[in-house]
């Protein structure tokens, strides 16, 4: 559907590459495009705020005076206080909940974007080839999606977890393994259409091997609907990551998530509610962040839902 | 049409086995099998067990064993649960699971629909910006915090709901349906909106306007149906959403259906009952893609499968 | 049109049942959906007992893990059977005689005795049980136990037929057992659920599927009469048990609860008298709120960490395993990090053995800092230092508690030695795997509970006989004083023999005590009759509602009446003395 709309512009842009005209035509979509963004006061909000999670959680541990896996003694299951040092309290070993808040944003953003990449390396490939193809080809590559849609996916990452052990590159993997067959779908229909326009006939014309187009005409042009997907899968991402903490699958300790730290809390949440508090509110602003960008440049990219 | 349909349906065959023989094998990979226990059994009655079990044979030969079994319907004993066959177990566990599965997609598609619905003709207003904050909220928060939340205050402070546990009445069934369709919900209205706001752009609905149609004939009978389309085709994953999210709150809510059976076979090595309930997982989940498949055709007078 | 399209999915989700469900659920908890009055006045006469996981099986020969005990517990009853605080009794026997040499037990049952459907416990249903469980195709897991009989052994090995065992029913109501050895906790033992009575014309009758409501005969003060798999299961008071005058509450209900958050709440708005455990997390809230409703009790059980002794660096290595040791604070981790009451515990024989003193090390009686002192000074010795520090894998299986403690005590290494730990966290069926290879492992968690009150059954899983041996220790002279322990027949010496092994092993160190366990759970205050019980084996046959109709006069376990029958008298007082009970062992 997005890929329909999306059409004339992309033409025009490709059409300009085709013919070896510089991109000014198609940094002006970009430009178009962030401009329309940057009037999106709900988005501009949200990636600011998403910004300052990031710095933080990259650069807060450094800064924080504890470690991550210190046990502080005196100080168990304490909540905050500016007088212990412990701004966000500490859980049940004494370890402060600041730092592990920060160290658990690293591991869930970090499984977030790396699975993502996972899925879009897979999925773009598969689909660009289905669609560039087309044919016989085309559908038995789809039809393989088709069978691997009626896979109760979670259930093979569970047994995958239970086979292998708690192995967070494994989560990356597994995660990034199931996402990819929306992306395949998606960059086949957009393929699809963008093989019939008149610039890449002329590039098949002019001789260019398949490769050659798929990579030089066809890829640029599913920047835009890469940028949205990528958006919107990172935040389902880290809720899978937090589906497995909570069955117990999740990363390995002193390791930790925002999952398995907001399942911890999600025990205690009367006694110690501070455990559940700052690293549910870390995750649930980053996920509302990463949704409203997702949104905020689907409609900056797509002028049409903008009338 | 007849001729896709079926065509569609030969393909379940090939899907299932290759289902069977992904989990077949994956979950004997495991580590540890189903009679390990924190005292060694002796030797002899290990080998009791695993005669009476079938698995001292070859791997292979167990496999076409369980093969021949899966053709007549027959998904084997439990190895956990000794007193049970898989089929008694899901027998007893799917009418729990589909019961709460199926009135959280009720409720997460009317809900969904409606928010959706409302959000896209009041487009930008305060309205709009609240109905999505709240949908927002609904993808953003796992349901795992919210469920225990919802249990701590309507069960245990109000005492108005039963926290959990399992008997066929209506009250234990609101707070697991309502966890259960939260995100679901929240996914649709997303949807609906976006599709709905298309909708409303197009020439066909200004013609309708232009008629002098009032503004609710104008939904209810030109805007609807092709704003629906989009949330029908997400119907397949909404029930894997489902699926997935009754293994949470399954276990929070101590609702005996499949899914948490699936989480403890796995943890057990129970393999018939894992396999049980992958296989049987797979096939719904096939037949109900095919359902959508064939309503999305009705509903769509553009589509023609050849 | 959006109302009828949803109608359209319910009935393709009704039709999806009708075709794929592959088996209809011929069960009896399909109630009435909208019906909960009566419901709620029925529940106040009900025992709610939350009971943990999903038992594995109702066929008590077959039975593992402590949620089928329970029920087990409460449906059969064996020879002998326990009062509410955990002393054995007689049970289904109402007397017996012991031959002279410890090795023929001669036991008279009470003529009262019937099964659920009516029929006499006859000393044939003992003879024909006890076969059945040692039959190798029975499979039991348990059956091990029976060992002491005569050919019990054989016959599981497939050498002897199960009519070759040492059972005889002399009459009608009299039962003889012959044992191979005289073994001091026997009449415990009886109390185990591999020797119940199972009727075998409802067995025959029933198949494979003697187990479920509606076939089930049980010779115990309940019958069974529901069973919502993964919900509970309900059992009824049986109007035939011998004793049921005494039998206060009619119907129980054990509730599978795994999740201890779950039952926890399901216990605070009022729909659970009695929980199986409590979630760790909660103690301070607890303590403040609820603090009558909690209650902690000492448990037959350690709990310790367990060195690899086949493998570096713990290998001929015990200056090292002594530092490790020496260097955590028990006393620290039970109060801040465990907090239920635990103690701190320095040898692996939990206090409370009867006839016995636990073999404490040394420097069990130093201060902490004496011993942080001496962990360095060992630490060196092994060759570890603060620039060469010892890097070591600590494993424990997926629970909250386990977890706690790993990061506790590696907290307390790192701290104290500078020792590097890598926590593995692995799932419970990979973890008792590579324990019991022996190849990766180098620390790792253990605990046991033990199968029946004595000494033996701890010490023993460091012999090198033990299948549970998983430390790969190997020391000739304990071994050697485990085996003359085995056949020593006077208490006292026995008791010599046991302690010096125990003296030997700590000082070793191929395992670090840490504390023993407690039990621990919330029993509503309506609730009476129950008693602290050190195997955690609570009867609800003994429990009775406060202020309602049923019993409120004195606690049954209680009456001495009832708690020792004159028909004890003929036990020998030696017996008496070792008698012991018999729990399953089973931690996760």
């Amino acid at each position: 559907m997005n890929g329909a709309k999306q059409q004339p512009a992309v033409v025009k842009d490709a059409f300009a590459q085709a013919l070896d005209v510089p991109q000014v035509a198609g940094r002006s979509l970009w430009e178009d495009a962030r401009h329309r963004l940057f009037k999106n006061r709900a988005a501009v909000f949200s990636l600011g705020l998403l910004l300052l999670i990031l710095v933080l959680v990259i650069v807060g541990p450094w800064l924080i005076p504890w470690d991550a896996d210190f046990t502080d003694w005196d100080n168990i299951y304490s909540p905050p206080s500016i007088a212990t040092g412990h701004y966000f309290g500490t859980d049940a070993v004494g370890r402060d909940l600041f730092v592990r808040t920060l160290q658990g944003g690293r591991i869930s953003l970090l499984v977030g974007l790396v699975a993502t990449v996972v899925s879009l390396l897979i999925g773009v490939t598969y689909g660009a080839i289905a669609g560039y193809f087309g044919g016989r080809i085309d559908q038995v590559m789809m039809r393989i999606v088709d069978i691997f849609y009626a896979m109760p996916f979670m259930f093979f990452v569970i047994l995958l977890m239970v086979v292998f052990g708690r192995n967070i590159i494994l989560v990356f993997i597994a995660i990034g393994a199931i996402n990819w067959l929306d992306m395949a779908r998606i960059v086949r229909g957009q393929t699809l259409s963008l093989k019939r326009t008149e610039y890449v006939e002329a590039a098949v014309a002019c001789g260019a091997t398949p490769l050659q187009i798929i990579a030089r005409h066809i890829l640029p042009n599913l920047m835009g609907v890469v940028v949205v997907y990528i958006t919107l899968t990172i935040p389902q991402v880290i809720l899978v990551e937090s589906f497995l903490s909570f069955l117990g699958l999740g990363v390995q300790e002193p390791m930790t998530s925002w999952g398995a730290l907001v399942n911890d809390g999600s025990q205690d949440m009367e006694s110690a509610p501070w455990m559940l508090i700052f690293p549910a509110v870390f995750l649930s602003i980053t996920l509302y962040c990463l949704n409203y960008v997702g949104d905020g440049l689907r409609d900056a990219l797509d002028p049409r839902d903008r009338v | 049409m007849l001729n896709y349909s079926l065509r569609r349906l030969a393909w379940a065959f090939p899907t299932l086995l290759l289902l069977i023989t992904v989990a077949f094998f994956m979950i004997r990979v495991a580590p540890g099998g189903p009679f390990d226990s924190e005292k060694n059994l002796p030797p002899e009655i290990e080998q009791n067990l695993n005669a009476k079990y079938h698995l001292d044979e070859p791997l292979v030969q167990q496999y076409f064993r369980y093969l021949g079994q899966i053709l007549r319907f027959d998904f084997g004993p439990s190895f956990q649960y000794r007193d049970w066959t898989v089929n008694q177990l899901i027998a007893k566990g799917f009418p729990v699971s589909l019961s709460i599965g199926a009135l959280a997609m009720l409720l997460s598609f009317t809900l969904g629909i409606g928010i959706g619905t409302i959000a896209a003709l009041r487009q930008n207003s305060v309205l709009d910006h609240g109905l999505m904050g709240y949908a927002m909220l609904g993808i953003s928060i796992p349901n795992f915090v919210i469920a225990p939340l919802l249990i701590l205050v309507i069960s245990v402070y109000w005492g108005w709901l039963p926290s959990g546990g399992w008997e066929w009445n209506w009250r234990n069934m609101v707070l697991p349906v309502i966890t259960l369709a939260m995100p679901v919900t929240a996914y649709i209205a997303r949807l609906m909106r976006g599709s709905m706001i298309e909708v409303l752009h197009s020439d066909f609905i200004r013609t309708a306007r232009a008629k002098g149609l009032s503004e609710m004939t104008v939904i209810r009978r030109h805007a609807m149906k092709p704003a629906l389309l989009p949330v029908i085709s997400f119907m397949g994953p909404a029930l894997a959403g489902l699926i997935t999210g009754s293994v949470v709150i399954e276990k929070i809510f101590a609702i005996p259906g499949i899914g948490s059976f699936f989480v403890q076979g796995a943890m057990n090595r129970d393999y018939t009952l894992v396999m049980g309930v992958v296989i049987f997982y797979g096939a719904l989940i096939i037949l109900f893609n095919f359902l959508v498949d064939l309503i999305y055709a009705w509903l769509n007078p553009r589509v023609h499968y050849k | 049109m959006t109302f009828a399209c949803s109608k359209r999915i319910w009935l393709v989700m009704l039709l999806s049942v009708l075709v794929v469900a592959c088996g209809k659920s011929t069960d009896d908890d399909q109630a009435p959906l909208f019906s909960d009055g009566d419901e709620k006045a029925a529940n106040s006469l009900v025992l709610r007992r939350g009971n943990g996981e999903e038992p594995q099986t109702l066929d008590p020969h077959r039975a593992t893990g402590v949620p089928s005990a329970n029920i087990l517990r409460d449906l059969f009853e064996g020879l002998t059977t326990e009062t509410a605080d955990g002393n054995i009794i007689p049970g289904a026997a109402h007397r017996w005689n012991i031959s002279a040499d410890g090795l023929t037990y001669t036991f008279y049952l009470d003529p009262l005795g019937r099964w659920s459907n009516g029929d006499p416990v006859t000393a044939g249903d003992f003879v024909f049980s006890l076969r059945r469980s040692v039959t190798p195709e029975t499979a039991s897991v348990y059956a091990g136990m029976l060992a002491p009989i005569k050919n019990a052994t054989e016959i599981l090995a497939g050498k002897k037929m199960p009519s070759a065992l040492g059972v005889s029913a002399l009459e009608e109501f009299v039962l003889q057992i012959h044992l191979t050895s005289p073994t001091a906790y026997f009449l415990g033992m009886l109390n185990h659920s591999a020797t119940y009575p199972l009727h075998q014309a409802s067995l025959r009758a029933a198949k494979g599927s003697f187990s479920h409501p509606g076939q089930l005969v049980s010779n115990g003060a309940y019958q069974l009469t529901k069973w919502a798999v993964r919900s509970f299961i309900e059992l009824k008071k049986n109007p035939y048990y011998r004793d049921a005058d005494s039998v206060g509450i009619e119907t129980v209900r054990f509730y599978v609860l795994p999740d201890q958050s779950t039952e926890i709440k399901l216990f605070r708005s009022g729909a659970l008298d009695w929980t199986n455990d409590v979630p760790i997390g909660q103690y301070q809230w607890l303590l403040k709120n609820m603090a009558d409703e909690l209650v902690l009790s000492p448990w037959m059980g350690s709990y310790f960490l367990g060195f690899n002794l086949s493998r570096e660096p713990f290998r001929g290595n015990k200056a090292l395993r002594l530092a490790l040791a020496l260097a955590v604070d028990r006393d620290l981790l039970t109060e801040k990090v465990t907090r239920f009451g635990e103690q701190p515990a320095y040898a692996l024989v939990p206090p409370g053995s009867p006839n016995y003193t636990p073999q404490e090390p040394e420097w069990a009686s130093w201060t902490q800092a004496e011993r942080d002192i001496a962990a360095l000074e060992y630490y060196a010795q092994a060759g570890y230092s603060e620039e060469k520090p010892l890097v070591v894998e600590f494993r424990y299986n997926t629970s909250e508690n386990h977890k706690k403690v790993a990061l506790a005590v590696t907290s307390m290494w790192r701290q104290k030695l500078g020792v590097q730990s890598h926590l593995i966290n692995e799932e419970w069926k990979v973890f008792l795997q590579n324990r019991r290879h022996k190849v990766l492992t180098q620390v790792f968690r253990a605990g046991w509970i033990s199968d029946y009150n004595d000494p033996v059954s701890f010490l023993d899983l460091l012999t090198n006989i033990s299948g549970d041996n998983d430390f790969a220790y190997n020391n000739e002279d304990f071994n050697s004083l485990l085996l003359q322990a085995s056949q020593e027949r006077i208490p006292l010496r026995r008791r010599r023999l046991l302690q010096a092994a125990e003296a030997i092993m700590i000082a070793d160190q191929p395992l670090v005590p840490l504390y023993t366990y407690v039990t621990k759970r919330m029993v509503s205050q309506r609730l009476g009759g129950w008693q602290h019980n050190v195997m955690d084996h609570h009867y609800s046959r003994y429990m009775y509602f406060k202020n309602e109709e049923s019993e409120p006069e004195l606690e049954p376990g209680n009456s001495p009446a009832k708690l020792a029958p004159e028909t004890t008298a003929e036990t020998t007082a030696e017996t008496n003395e070792k008698t012991s009970q018999v729990a399953i062992s089973e931690d996760g």
